[in-house]
């Protein structure tokens, strides 16, 4: 199968000949992608084809699994995120990270959104206050939340605890957001209005997000990745590869044939 | 019948009854020790038995049961007190041999500071030879008296010459220590200081003697006639009698009213009398404190390992042995931990601190012996393996996505730890410290030779500095039921002292379980609505 590697404007993220071990297994293989900066690009594929354990290469939250071992390089801005030199927690706040299922803490959702900059250091009060405020409007949750903001995040649905979740990643100021799935658990009201909010982001970060929800993708992203059993098969701009795809697999994905 | 046992209806049976015979065990268990515990203190009424022999006796009725072999006949156990004079507590009686039996309206209960109970009628108050009539009135006046005279003797016991003594024996090792030193003229000096103090102090300690020998002859100084059912006198001080009390003429309220009062004293009084009678304060204390100390031991060494165990060291084949050896260790004997303890705590460490700090009192050990301190952390060390389990399976139980949420905000794995997994790991944590407690608290073994003691001189907490005193002898209710059940002198007449006992250890381990379960339902909303 021939690769092009698709030019993309003003790359922020270069994966280069990136694979991936878990194991004896190989799951990712030779991935070639570069990714727009301040653009939403969108990874689709059956399950299983890797598109997660991708973006979990990202913020190399993948270390947390001992058997994982990695070849290729994956350059942010130009420096190799998995050259020993680098501080595994800074590139994480530079690089947050939304999850397939909400997943608060059992804490406040003042406390819950602040959690990175406390990490981070920050204490004053005042600007606490200003963080919270502004991740809460970013991820627009502000209005429902703002009288209840020591309340339980708990205790908030479903929806709300996913777009506080990724308030919580904002509140760190990365410049990368990934999402994993972030929408899978939710109803279509929740996923229009996360949906909305990731293309106001999109001004200010760039927003990586793993989608099952093709029309998803084709709303929202700009470039489109079609993954299959471990490898890139397609990455074009969204409106490209929803009406004209090159690879015959990447048109019967996307015409409902298999996965 | 095949059908029957496909419906899985005999099962449930099965595991229904088993349930109930376990409940139905517990709840009679529970049921014994409360109606014997809470009945020992309502007073009972005395009973005149005239015998066929002409004997009179009069006591409370014990116990009733009927002679084997023989049918339709029934024997009596009699509590006839007076031990002194009859030599025994108790005497079993055919009810074939009683001629006549009443409840005498003049029938007096004396309980007294020495030898258990006294029956009989009060005949008068000793002035010389002659014996004078006393009203009630004039009995209430002059018990008082006598109670006021029992408080100021043991607060001159206790508190006054009990400081002078422990002021004594400071100065006394401190001299001790001075002696050790080259005798520089500074040196000689400081020892004539500490003997000047040592002198102020003698004769201070003299001046209380006196004061204390006049209470006693004071004490001595009125007297009363008893007369007794077999019809013998019996001359006692008025200061011997705690209580004088005629149950047969006692009305509901007034019985209410003595079973509230001798209850109150069970529970806030020291024992007299090798433990059989009076209260069991010291005891009860010692348990709360001991357990207290093992739980300020034992949970964060526990914790801290199971975190160890469980986030850090890898899955390796080391780890699990590690794991299954902490598992098993909780079913080592518990008296192997005492022996463990004596040897570990008590000699070695103890001895080691005595050698230390405590040089200059030795021969005689103060860390160095069964202590407070040494029993707790055997306690500990018994009981760490619930809390490493416990805190465990409350690491365990907090999701993976929990975690990587904390990294990926770019927490280190300490600071996940610590403010994000330790938190949720709470309920867990405080699980196993309850489970622990309930161990610790009815265990009775391994105490009996870390520094449980049958009657412990003062309390480990008091008014000298430091205030805790960590290294004394204490008393426990296990032990105390132990002690007083089956070696006591007089075993039989304590049997309602261990019930009562045994029922107020339970009641403190309930307490101590509950309070440990507030706890953990506090934290469960602090953890989860407060801020780090």
């Amino acid at each position: 199968m021939e690769k092009v590697r698709m030019e993309v404007p003003d790359p922020i993220v270069n994966i280069i000949g990136l694979s991936l071990y878990y194991g004896k297994t190989k799951a990712l293989k030779e991935i070639n992608l570069d990714i727009s900066k301040k653009r939403i690009t969108s990874f689709i594929g059956p399950s299983g084809c890797g598109k997660s354990t991708l973006i979990r290469c990202l913020n190399r939250l993948n270390d947390l699994i001992e058997s994982v071992t990695i070849e290729g390089s994956i350059q942010i801005d130009g420096q190799d995120i998995y050259a020993p030199s680098v501080d595994v927690t800074e590139l994480r706040k530079r690089v947050g990270m939304v999850f397939q299922k909400p997943n608060p803490f059992p804490k406040t959702i003042y406390e819950n959104v602040l959690y990175g900059p406390r990490v981070l250091g920050i204490n004053k009060k005042s600007s606490l206050d200003d963080i919270c405020e502004n991740a809460l409007k970013r991820a627009a949750l502000w209005d429902e939340v703002k009288d209840r903001l020591h309340m339980n995040a708990l205790d908030l649905s479903g929806g709300q605890q996913q777009r506080m979740c990724i308030a919580r990643a904002l509140a760190t100021e990365p410049e990368i957001l990934l999402l994993d799935e972030p929408c899978s658990a939710l109803d279509p009201i929740a996923t229009s209005k996360i949906e909305d909010m990731l293309v106001e982001l999109k001004r200010d970060y760039t927003v990586i997000i793993v989608t099952h929800n093709m029309q998803q993708a084709a709303r929202i992203s700009d470039y489109t990745g079609f993954f299959m059993l471990g490898e890139l098969v397609e990455f074009n701009i969204t409106t490209e590869i929803f009406t004209n795809p090159r690879e015959k697999q990447t048109e019967d994905y996307i015409t409902g044939r298999f996965g | 019948m095949k059908k029957l046992f496909k419906t899985g209806n005999p099962y449930i049976w099965l595991t229904a009854g088993t349930l109930t015979i376990s409940l139905l065990m517990i709840c009679g268990l529970i049921a014994l020790i409360l109606i014997n515990g809470f009945g020992i203190f309502w007073p009972h009424k005395l009973v005149r038995f005239t015998l066929r022999d002409g004997a009179v006796v009069l006591g409370e009725i014990a116990k009733k049961e009927s002679i084997p072999h023989k049918k339709d006949a029934y024997r009596t156990k009699l509590k006839v007190g007076n031990r002194d004079v009859f030599g025994m507590d108790f005497r079993w009686i055919d009810d074939a041999d009683i001629v006549s039996h009443e409840l005498p309206h003049d029938a007096l209960a004396f309980e007294r500071r020495e030898w258990g109970n006294m029956y009989g009628s009060l005949k008068g108050w000793k002035q010389g030879d002659d014996i004078k009539p006393v009203s009630p009135a004039e009995m209430t006046a002059m018990l008082k008296e006598s109670w006021g005279l029992f408080k100021k003797i043991r607060s001159v016991e206790k508190k006054e010459i009990g400081n002078i003594n422990y002021r004594m024996e400071k100065n006394r090792l401190e001299l001790k220590r001075l002696s050790t030193l080259p005798p520089t003229t500074g040196i000689q000096k400081k020892i004539a200081t500490v003997n000047a103090r040592m002198d102020v102090l003698k004769k201070a300690y003299r001046e209380k003697e006196d004061i204390l020998t006049g209470l006693h002859q004071k004490a001595r100084e009125k007297e009363v006639v008893a007369l007794l059912a077999d019809g013998s006198e019996k001359t006692i001080p008025v200061f011997q009698i705690v209580r004088l009390y005629a149950p047969n003429t006692m009305g509901s309220f007034a019985k209410i009213g003595f079973y509230v009062a001798k209850f109150w004293e069970f529970v806030s009084d020291e024992p007299r009398e090798a433990n059989t009678e009076g209260g069991i304060f010291p005891a009860i204390f010692g348990t709360v404190m001991m357990v207290l100390i093992m739980s300020i031991a034992v949970v964060p060494l526990g914790v801290l390992t199971a975190v160890y165990l469980r986030e850090y060291a890898s899955d390796s084949s080391i780890a699990r042995l590690v794991r299954i050896s902490v598992s098993n260790l909780a079913g080592v004997p518990s008296i192997v931990f005492g022996i463990f303890g004596l040897g570990f705590f008590i000699y070695f460490l103890g001895g080691g601190i005595d050698k230390l700090f405590f040089s200059e009192a030795l021969p005689t050990p103060t860390f160095g012996t069964g202590g407070i301190l040494w029993a707790s952390l055997t306690l500990a060390l018994l009981t760490v393996p619930v809390v490493v389990v416990a805190t465990e399976e409350g690491l365990s139980s907090v999701p993976m996505s929990i975690r990587e949420g904390a990294y990926a905000l770019g927490a280190t794995k300490f600071e996940t730890l610590w403010k994000v997994v330790l938190p949720q790991a709470v309920p867990g944590i405080l699980t196993g410290a309850i489970l622990a407690i309930a161990r610790a608290a009815g265990e009775v073994a391994p105490l009996m030779i870390t520094g449980v003691v049958k009657l412990a001189p003062s309390l480990p907490l008091d008014q000298h500095f430091p205030f805790i005193h960590l290294e004394r002898k204490f008393m426990h209710l296990g032990f105390h039921i132990y002690d007083v059940g089956f070696q006591s002198p007089n075993v039989e007449a304590a049997i309602p002292m261990v019930y009562a006992t045994t029922l107020v250890l339970l009641f403190t381990v309930l307490v101590l379980n509950l309070t440990a379960i507030v706890v953990r339902t506090k934290l469960k909303k602090w953890y989860s609505t407060a801020s780090l």
